[in-house]
Formats: C-alpha cells, structure tokens, sequence
C-alpha cells in the first residue's frame, strides 16, 4: 500500500509544478485549499467591509506576507525547528512579561510590543512556540508521558496563558492552550485521565469563572439568553444570527445582504465575517467554506500521521486541530453555537498578525512533512 | 517495587498516534456536523422569521404628507393656499450644542429669547437624526441675515417647505379660521399616523371643521436605513421591494362667502367692534361673515412668538373672539318681527287697531314704568307703524298678551336659542328664557318664579333673551322666506384637486316656522319695509336711494340698566357700557336674494350706526360692481 502511495506521488511529481512544490518542501493540495479560501476571503472582505478597496489592499498585502512566512518555514530542516523549540518559548515568555509590564495598550487590552518599526503581539509567537515546546518535552520520551512530565508540561502551557488572559485576551490564551492540550491528546494520554479532567471541567470552569473580567462573565451569560441585552452584549450575536438566517439557502447575493452593508451586523469585517457569508452566499456558501477548512484540517491530520518522528507528528497533528478549534469557535460563536469570543475567522477575517502566525504554522507543518526519509524503497 | 524502564517503541507510537489522530478527525465531524445542524436551523428552518426581522431592521417608513387642499370662494378667489416657505431646520445629531446655537440665532434676531426653552424641548423630543423646523416662515431679509452667517451653524440650515398662505391676510378670518403648528390637544383628537410628517393643522373655523376633508391621506415611503436609522442609498438590489404609497391631496374647499360682501362688512367696521353675518336666504349659503377687529391667520401659520400671541390674547378688542359665532348679546328690537308674527298668528292682536304710546308702559296693578325709546311717546300706533318706529311701548303690550311661553315657543321656532347648525364648529346657542329655564337656571326659590315684568321685557329683545349676530341672520332668512330657511354653511362643495371633480353639498332645510298665512307674513313684512321707508322709518336714512326694496329692523341693546328716575346720557356712561347698535334685514323685500344681521358693539343706536353698515353690504352684494 506505502509502494502504492509512494508511487502515484513519484507519477504525479512528473509535472514541472509539482517538481517545484517539491523542491520548495511545499504541499500541492494544502496550498491550493489555503489559497483557495484567502482567495475567496478577499471577496468576502471587499464586501464585508464596504467596498473598502484600501483595507482589501492591506489584507491582500499581508496574505502575501503569509506566503513568504509559510513558505520561508517550510525551507528549515525540522532538527533546527526541534533545537529553537525551546528558545523560541523562552523568548516568548520573556516578550510577554514585557508587554505585562510596558506594552501598548490598545482598546482596552495590553497585548502589543512597540518595536519602533512595528508593532507585535507576542501572543502570536506563542501559538506555535507553546505545541513545539510540548513536543520537544515528549520527543525523546515513551510515550505516553507520565504524571511528572505532565505536570511539567501543565506548566509550559499554563505560564502563557496565564500572561495573555491577563492582557485580557480570553480568544488566544484558549487557543494557546488547546493547541498545547493537543499535544498532550495525541501523545496517547490515557483515556481514563481524559475522563477525569473531563469530570473536572465543571469545577474548574467555577474557579475560571472568578479570574474571567466583567465584560467577559457577560459573554458567557449573553450566549446562554442573547435576548436578555438585545441591545448591549447581546446584539452581536442576534444581528448576527439575523444576518445568517436571513441569507437562507442561497444568499442575498455578494454585497447584497443588507445585514452587513446598512452596518447592523457589527465587527463585519473581522470576527463577525462569517455571518457575512451566510447572509450573501446562505447556507450554500457556508457549506463551501466549512468544505475548504475540513478538507485543509484532514489534509493536516494526514500529513501529521505520515510523519516519522514524535516532534514532527505532535506539532504537525497540533497545528492542524488548533486550526480547527479557530474554525470552529469563530463558527460557532458568530452562529451562536458557542459563546462570543474574540477569534478571527482564519484567512478570512481582516487581521494581519493571526493570518501571519497561521500561514507560518502550515509552513512548520509542510517543513516536517516534506523532510522524511523515503522508506523502503 | 520499580516500575520497569520504559522504552520508546516507535512503530507502537506511530500506531498509537494514527488512532488518536482518526480519533480526533470524528470529533471534528462531529462538531462540524452539530454546526451545520445550527446552521440549518437558522437559514432553512428559521430562515422566514429571520428574514423579515431582517427587514424590518433596514427599512423605516417615512411619511409623505399630502398637500393640504385650497380654499376658495365660489367665484374662485383664492381664500387659502400652499406656498413654499422658507423654513429653519435644526438636526440635532449635527449640532455641538443646540442651546448654545439657539442663542446665537437670538443674536441674529431669528429666534426669541423667550422661545428658546420651548423650542429645546421641541428638538429634545425628536429622534436626533430628524430635522426639527425651528421658524417656519422666514423673510427674505432673515434669510440672506442667516445665510451669512451659515458656516457659523452646522447642522442648521434652512429649507423650503409648503406652508398655509392666506393671500387676503385678515379678509374673512373668522369664517376660514387658520392652520397652527400641531399641539398635544390636537394630538388627542387626531390619528397621529395619518399627520406623520405634517406640522400645521386646522385650529378654528372652517380649517378647523373641514380638517378631515382638506387634510388628504398621508403617503409614506419605505426608506433604506442603516442601524444609526439614517436613511442611505444602498445597492440597487438593497432597494429591491421598497414600498410606496403616494399621498392624497386633500380635497378644495369651495365657500359660498363673497368676497365684495364680506370686504364691504369688513371695511363698514374698520375701527369698531362688532359683528356682520350675510346669508343667502335661497340656499343658506354664507355671503359675509366678519368679526372686528381680525387678525392676520399668516400670522399662526407662520408661527407665532410668545410675545406676539401674548399680545393678540391680551388686546382688550379681543380680535381673536369670533364675535358672529360666539358672541352672545341681547337682541333688542330685532325680535320686534317675530312677536309680531306671533302675535298675528294667535290672533292676540287687531292689527287695524291702534294703542295710544305716552312714552312708557306700566303692567296693571304696578307703578313700574317700561320705558318706550322716545320719552315723549309715539302717539297713536297700529302693528304696522309700532314696527317701523320701533315703537316699544306697543310690543310691551303685545308682549303681556302673549305671555312669555308663546313668545318663547315663537322665538324657538325662529332658532333662537339653539345653534343654527352652520357647518362649523364653536357655535353658541344663546338663551331664549321660559318658565322651566328660569326654574332651573336660579338657585333662590324667589328668583325661579317667572315674573310679569320678565316677560314684558323679552317683547323688546331685551331681559335674559341671548342670540348670537349668526343666529340673527337665520332669523332674518326665515323672514324673508316666510318661515322656511336653511342651515347657514360656508362651504358649498368639495373639489378633488387631481380629477376637478366637484361634490356639491346640498343645503340643509331649517325647521320650518310652521306658519303658513301669507297674509300675516306680509304684514309683518311690510312693517319691517316701513322700517326703512319714510316718513317715520327709524333706518329711513340708511335705506334712502337703494334701488332695491330693503326690510329691515333696527336695535338698541342695552348693556347697562338705567335706573327709574334717571335718564340714559350717553355722554357719561363709560364707551364700553353704552347700548349695543344691532339691525336684521333682507333685500330685495319681495324677492329676497340676501339676509344679514349687524352688532356694532357699543354703538350706541341701530338706525346711527348698525343700518347704514348693513347698507353697505346690501350694495356690495346687490348692486352690479361697476367696471
């Protein structure tokens, strides 16, 4: 069957592009699907924002930006990604901590470092340094890892997220820690331990729930009555769902949906954009778009499964789900499945560090892909 | 015990990872599948509520007011009009602070000060992004004065809008009544939708009464709004199934008033106060309606100052009272027809037959003096003659025959009394006194008894007897049509501004007199020429050189009571004390073609100063204008 496989993929590198791809250590259907949807993004942005051909410009600047960072990752060896794994940690620990102390405030969240040149969020840094570190502790360990290292590991995930909930930025510092709980998922954690975190949840949720701000102990009272503020937390979630409804199977048609152009769907262009879909492209659209992401996180899975070593398939296995987890928290919260938090709709909502930070994690994923020894024959 | 030394087995791993890893892809189905099922909920399930709480959300309803109808008389002058005025607008969203702005317009002299705090509550009451009118009508000097200083106002600028315009000014006020901006009683007796979007509305007369059939049908239009609720333009597909409903013009009112008439009743009061109301006794149709002094309506539709209606309702002339409609005075000698033809009918008196007039009456068995207008007497009198020299002495006798419930079943049939039924609204019915009125009008035992001497008094007009000038000249029409007449109205039809169509309103019979002989009607019809004919006529005068035949009746109301033993000196009884000046009449007497009644307040005698006004009116109407 590997002969098989290997096979139709030495057929299909007959074409030059496909040779390219290879040379460059970049994965064919991955980037067609992450094209495909910062393609159709644009469109969606242009509309979303009202015809901002300026803003469209910027994101259209920064998917290029993507690129070079996906495709720049995708050149290093996954030893060197393994060795800078926890410096590149240690680096970010250390940026936040600055930030905690003299960063920029900006709408009330301290989550900027002004370097002079550009301003950076070191969070963003964190979304990939947080699953590599994880994976650096258990490469070289039997697997799966014991209570000692899990609680080594507890630690690694917990200091970050700690500093960035505080900033306060509920969205990533959940990111950050799932995409670490991935690793540990899928480094074989026991099913029984699953369970009794699991049966934990209840009570750790009460004592997060005292350490959450005022504004976001609202969202999560919002989401379970959006009615009960129809005009403060909850109208986010109910013009959206307006927006949605309304779009029916088919859409009002591309800058039609009069949710979005007359301004009653707030954050249009940036956490709320995938209401924009589903008002002018309906439920049709909607399906089109959750088809691109499923098929670039199973592509992921895949390729995480096909690699070789314990680094290589944790990180490559832990960018794909967390990708997920943006998918689907943004879907879900923005369709009212979830409560409201702050995640961009990746490669789609108008932002540039996240689509940066994404776009160079599929590059980690195609490096450590690509890199294989050819086995067998 | 140790635990054994673990080592990593990589083919284990890679095993163990691909079946966390397919486990993990289930999940992710799952979940995506649990989102779709939402989805489908929203969009294809729940797809119709959301789709019209959609729609209301982007579209808002706007009114568009329809034009008020004009009002004209039936030779087609125009009474009232839509004129574009200039209007100051204010959006409050626009303006940094509208007190402040307020004032500095006080400084340009286009807001009064003492407005300031009505008009802050006007622009507080209204959604910030609605323009507020703060003048409605500014002169041209006032805006080429804020055009200057524009830059220095945003959000306030000035717009054309259609506003009321009375082209005669203060010709026939009382009669058409005027628009005013919209109050909270108003509010109360109107449907609020059918007025979104219009500011002036009918306060009296027959703007007033007329409101619902000159106001016409508000239109709206469905606009786009954005969620600050700002209208916006949107994409053409945006725009999709927006509905419009065009408004309705209110309907033209046509008034049968003439306006030679009625500027010749207005001209023959400049400069007193008093009261003419004309009515053509064939149809009931208004011809001349005035009371004096009047107003400009532009005034109210311009919108008045604090100020200046301050000082309309604190003139001591009171030119905002509609003296023909409400206006309630004793009618004096005027009624002197009407006892006679009771008289006449229940055969109390001999025509033929003369009573000898010393100057005054007494009842039998009273030393009480009724005293006659003339000291010294009339001499002898028959029906005829008392009538034309007003002899009072004679009707008081008439008077006690009759006695007070003939007399006041009498003067109820000639709709003294009771509203006459015009086709607008605020009338006063005037008093005719009986024995049951009077029971219950006094409070004191001794005061409900109906007296002799009460009824003596009512054969002259005067006592608690009460008419208005309106119902007046009704009385006069049901003389000159032998007891039969109609309701007075001022409007004759309604046009429909768009087709030119005209619904003809027909006139409306008055209850007839219910006396049907000729002979008696041209008895008292004849006493009433004699009033205007020589040698004794008391309004001989003011009728002398009409080329048409006049019938009339003059009276002279008192205000005041003069005592038993002094005499009435009009030189030391206080202007606004002295007699009411009144005169009936219609013309031609034979062929009546008009009816009207005349109140001078104050104006000392009917035949001085009532007749010759009436006179006036009579050849306005009755003589061709010469060209």
């Amino acid at each position: 069957m590997m002969d098989n496989l290997q096979g139709s993929t030495a057929r299909r590198t007959l074409t030059a592009s496909a040779r390219l791809l290879g040379t460059l250590h970049l994965d064919g259907q991955l980037l067609l699907a992450l094209s495909a949807i910062a393609v159709l993004g644009l469109g969606i942005l242009y509309s979303a924002s009202g015809q901002n051909e300026a803003l469209l410009w910027r994101q259209t600047m920064r998917f290029g930006l993507a690129m070079v960072a996906m495709i720049a990752l995708a050149q290093v060896s996954p030893k060197y990604l393994r060795l800078w794994a926890p410096w590149v940690y240690a680096l970010g620990v250390l940026l936040l901590i600055i930030v905690a102390l003299v960063g920029e405030a900006s709408k009330g969240a301290q989550r900027w470092l002004d370097l002079g040149v550009i301003r950076f969020q070191p969070s963003e840094l964190m979304k990939l340094a947080v699953p590599m570190m994880c994976a650096w502790l258990l490469h070289d360990r039997p697997l799966p890892p014991d209570l000692k290292l899990l609680a080594l590991m507890s630690i690694v995930i917990l200091v970050p997220v700690g500093l960035i909930a505080e900033q306060p930025d509920l969205g990533t510092a959940l990111l950050i820690a799932t995409s670490g709980i991935f690793v540990v998922l899928l480094a074989g954690l026991r099913a029984r331990v699953i369970a009794a975190v699991l049966a934990l949840v209840p009570v750790l949720g009460w004592v997060a729930w005292g350490f959450l701000h005022d504004y976001q102990q609202k969202r999560v009272l919002t989401f379970l009555d959006p009615e009960s503020d129809p005009l403060g937390a909850g109208y986010h979630i109910i013009q959206s769902q307006i927006a949605i409804g309304s779009g029916g199977i088919f859409g009002k048609g591309w800058m039609n949906g009069s949710q979005a152009q007359l301004e009653f769907l707030p954050e249009r262009s940036t956490d709320f954009i995938f209401a924009v879909v589903g008002e002018e492209f309906g439920l049709l659209g909607l399906l089109l778009l959750l088809a691109l992401y499923v098929f670039v996180i199973g592509r992921g899975l895949f390729m995480a499964i096909e690699c070789q070593d314990t680094f290589a398939r944790l990180v490559a296995g832990s960018i794909s789900l967390t990708f997920f987890v943006y998918v689907f928290v943004n879907a879900g919260m923005v369709s009212g499945l979830v409560p409201v938090v702050g995640v961009p709709l990746p490669l789609v909502s108008f932002g540039g560090t996240s689509m940066v930070t994404l776009m160079a994690g599929f590059g980690i994923l195609m490096s450590l892909h690509s890199h294989r020894k050819l086995i067998g024959s | 015990m140790i635990s054994p030394v673990r080592i990593k087995d990589h083919w284990a791993e890679q095993r163990m990872f691909m079946r966390r890893a397919i486990a993990a892809g289930i999940v992710i189905l799952a979940l995506v599948i649990a989102l779709v099922v939402k989805l489908v909920q929203l969009q294809v399930v729940r797809h119709q509520y959301y789709a019209e709480l959609s729609q209301g959300n982007r579209v808002r309803i706007e009114p568009l007011p329809p034009n008020r109808g004009l009002i004209l008389t039936r030779a087609g002058e125009v009474l009232a009009e839509n004129l574009p005025a200039y209007q100051l607008e204010l959006t409050p969203e626009q303006v940094p602070n509208v007190n402040e702005a307020l004032w500095r317009l006080v400084d340009l002299r286009l807001v009064e000060p003492d407005d300031i705090e009505r008009l802050t509550r006007l622009v507080r009451s209204r959604r910030i992004f609605e323009s507020v009118p703060i003048r409605l009508q500014l002169s041209d000097e006032e805006v080429a004065r804020f055009a200057v200083h524009r830059h220095e106002f945003p959000g306030i600028d000035i717009r054309t809008r259609l506003t009321r315009h009375y082209p005669l000014g203060d010709v026939g006020v009382h009669a058409l009544g005027y628009v005013g901006a919209i109050s909270e009683q108003d509010l109360k007796r109107i449907d609020e939708s059918e007025y979104a979007g219009t500011t002036l509305i009918g306060k009296v007369g027959v703007e007033s009464s007329f409101e619902k059939q000159v106001h016409g049908t508000t239109g709206f239009r469905q606009v786009l709004v954005n969620a600050q609720g700002r209208p916006v333009e949107g994409e053409a597909a945006l725009r999709a199934n927006l509905a419009t409903r065009p408004p309705v013009s209110g309907n033209d009112l046509i008034l049968s008033l003439d306006v030679r008439a009625q500027r010749a009743a207005e001209e023959a009061l400049r400069g007193l106060r008093g009261a003419v109301v004309a009515i053509d006794p064939n149809n009931g149709d208004v011809l001349a309606f005035a009371s004096t002094p009047g107003f400009d309506p532009n005034l109210f539709a311009r919108g008045l100052t604090t100020a200046e209606y301050k000082a309309l309702q604190d003139d001591i002339d009171r030119p905002m009272f509609n003296r023909a409609l409400r206006g309630t005075y004793p009618p004096g000698s005027t009624i002197k027809p009407v006892i006679a033809l009771a008289a006449l009918e229940s055969h109390s008196i001999d025509p033929g037959q003369t009573r000898f007039c010393r100057g005054f009456f007494t009842l039998p068995g009273s030393r009480h003096r009724y005293r006659d207008w003339r000291p010294e007497g009339h001499g002898w009198m028959n029906l005829q003659e008392s009538l034309a020299q007003s002899c009072d002495t004679y009707f008081y006798n008439v008077a006690q025959v009759l006695g007070i419930d003939r007399m006041s079943s009498y003067l109820s049939k000639f709709g003294l009394g009771q509203p006459t039924g015009i086709d607008v609204e605020g009338e006063k019915p005037g008093l005719v006194p009986s024995r049951d009125w009077k029971q219950k009008a006094f409070s004191q035992p001794g005061e409900q008894v109906w007296f002799p001497g009460d009824t003596v008094i009512i054969g002259i007009g005067q006592g608690y007897l009460l008419a208005t000038p309106l119902q007046l000249a009704h009385m006069a029409t049901l003389l000159a049509n032998r007891g039969h007449s109609f309701e007075p109205r001022f409007v004759t039809a309604l046009r429909d501004p768009s087709t030119g169509e005209m619904h003809k309103i027909e006139p409306e019979p008055s209850p007839s007199v219910g006396v049907d002989d000729a002979a008696v009607w041209q008895r008292v019809v004849n006493g009433m020429v004699g009033v205007t004919s020589p040698p004794r006529g008391t309004a001989r005068g003011s009728a002398a050189g009409a080329p048409y035949q006049i019938a009339g009746k003059t009276g002279t109301a008192q205000v005041f009571t003069v005592g038993q033993t002094e005499k009435y000196d009009e030189k030391q009884i206080a202007e606004r004390l002295r007699d009411h000046a009144l005169f009936i009449a219609f013309a031609p007497a034979e062929a009546p073609r008009i009816a009207l009644s005349v109140l001078v307040e104050n104006g000392r005698s009917g035949s001085g100063t009532a007749a010759p006004v009436a006179r006036k009116i009579l050849d306005a109407y009755l003589l061709e204008p010469t060209s």
